[in-house]
């Protein structure tokens, strides 16, 4: 992705957050992070949660990037995050 | 046998007093020969027990869940263990207040049922003068911020008000919309010949949905379309399998793998008031009698969809076959898929006997009404 692109540079503005009535929480049973809304629920792999642990409505896109580069260092992140919360918001279940 | 899944579903049916009487209701046609409901500190035992099972989702439902006082004492402790929490009502005796206080204690989502779009058929079916209420409540359900999703349950009688629902959900500012056709168990199955719709019904039903997700009127509220089984070729994969993702708890403490079990006889569900549910979860013979594919027959046994459909529904193989572990009828493979034909042919003929309304009076009366 080049991330120099104006729909890029309006993504890593955005601030996600989950949307109304999902819930992030850790479930032992399914040993993974979840995201419950009503009447269903979505296992998230290990990246996905990492993302989502994220998306608290205080940050934009950007400051994710930047907080997840410097959890992982060496990883190229920004595609990843910018693709899921494209995904996630077209989805409903991310506010952004 | 290895270790079964967790139950990621926990149904908890409070209560079976209703001030509805929809003549479709799942609840089993005897319910007023049930036990004593359970009281709030043995709900809560069987809520911490599920929890430690694995469930994450909580329904709560009955009946009418709403007319159990400790209901926000309920909800309050779900929370805390860390349930998503899902309320089902019909909205009947709810108030502003009440909402309100549920949403205090954490309630993470409501559902609300609808009899019909119309104030008229509304009322009718659910017995009650109850459409302006139901409109009320749904309002403040959204005023308090909770997701909501309507529910409407048709049939002959009211799908073809299917795009006047949609209508009055998007009016209503719903999340979600599920349109479920009725299904033929509990006091729909009495009912049965009156309630089936006919194909042409469902398919311009189907298309009315299909025109107001292509016009795109509301995109941001989801659909769920659910389409009865008697007009399909293979069966609903019912509960994804016997004892697989779902337990239900009946006011009175039964544990039971769906909400109709109890009508296959010969088997003895356990009571959560004296087993624990990790116990009838994972060794009750009830919850082991369906799981895997050991007990399956021809041509079940060797179909290359069995783990698709897990064969279909054991109560509706029970009441159309006599045999629980039959194929469920509505499979075209199965031998007996004309039990199902012959009951769409009934249906279709002038009806001559009224619908029987949900209501203790009439639950006293069975088995006379079924005979």
């Amino acid at each position: 992705m080049n991330t120099d692109s104006p729909d890029t540079t309006a993504q890593l503005t955005q601030i996600p957050k989950l949307a109304n009535g999902y819930r992030l929480q850790w479930e032992p049973a399914q040993d993974s992070f979840v995201v419950l809304y009503p009447e269903g629920m979505k296992v998230l792999s290990g990246s996905a949660a990492e993302i989502v642990q994220q998306c608290t409505g205080e940050q934009n896109v950007a400051a994710i990037i930047k907080s997840l580069e410097e959890k992982f260092p060496g990883v190229e992140l920004s595609k990843d995050v910018l693709d899921f919360v494209a995904g996630a918001s077209s989805e409903g279940w991310l506010d952004v | 046998m290895s270790e079964p899944n967790a139950p990621l579903w926990l149904l908890a049916e409070l209560t079976y007093k209703c001030p509805l009487q929809c003549p479709y209701c799942s609840n089993p046609v005897d319910f007023a020969q049930t036990g004593t409901e359970l009281d709030t500190d043995q709900w809560i035992k069987v809520l911490r027990e599920g929890r430690e099972l694995g469930a994450a989702q909580l329904g709560l439902s009955g009946g009418e869940p709403i007319v159990r006082k400790d209901l926000e004492v309920i909800v309050a402790e779900a929370r805390k263990l860390g349930y998503y929490t899902n309320l089902i009502t019909s909205g009947i005796g709810m108030t502003a207040d009440r909402v309100a206080s549920l949403k205090e204690a954490g309630l993470d989502h409501i559902q609300v049922s609808f009899q019909a779009s119309s104030s008229e058929l509304n009322n009718w079916i659910a017995g009650t003068d109850s459409f302006q209420h139901k409109l009320d409540m749904a309002r403040a359900v959204k005023e308090n911020g909770f997701p909501m999703v309507l529910c409407f349950v048709t049939h002959r009688e009211n799908i073809d008000q299917v795009e006047d629902m949609l209508t009055l959900a998007t009016q209503l500012e719903a999340d979600y919309v599920e349109l479920a056709t009725t299904q033929y168990y509990g006091w729909a199955f009495l009912n049965r010949d009156v309630l089936m719709p006919d194909r042409a019904q469902l398919e311009s039903a189907e298309a009315a949905v299909n025109r107001f997700r292509d016009q795109k009127i509301n995109d941001a509220m989801k659909i769920y379309y659910v389409i009865p089984d008697y007009y399909e070729s293979r069966p609903k994969p019912c509960m994804s399998g016997w004892g697989s993702l779902f337990m239900l708890v009946t006011p009175d403490g039964t544990a039971l793998p769906c909400h109709s079990a109890r009508v296959i006889p010969g088997i003895e569900f356990p009571n959560a008031k004296d087993t624990p549910l990790s116990e009838i979860w994972k060794r009750s013979d009830a919850f082991n009698k369906f799981r895997g594919f050991d007990w399956m027959q021809e041509p079940c046994r060797s179909c290359s969809e069995k783990e698709t459909d897990f064969g279909g529904c054991r109560c509706q193989a029970y009441m159309l076959t006599g045999d629980a572990a039959a194929t469920d009828p509505v499979c075209d493979k199965s031998p007996q898929r004309h039990v199902i034909e012959e009951a769409i042919t009934a249906s279709r003929e002038p009806q001559t006997k009224p619908l029987v309304f949900r209501n203790a009076k009439n639950s006293k009366k069975i088995p006379g009404l079924i005979s």
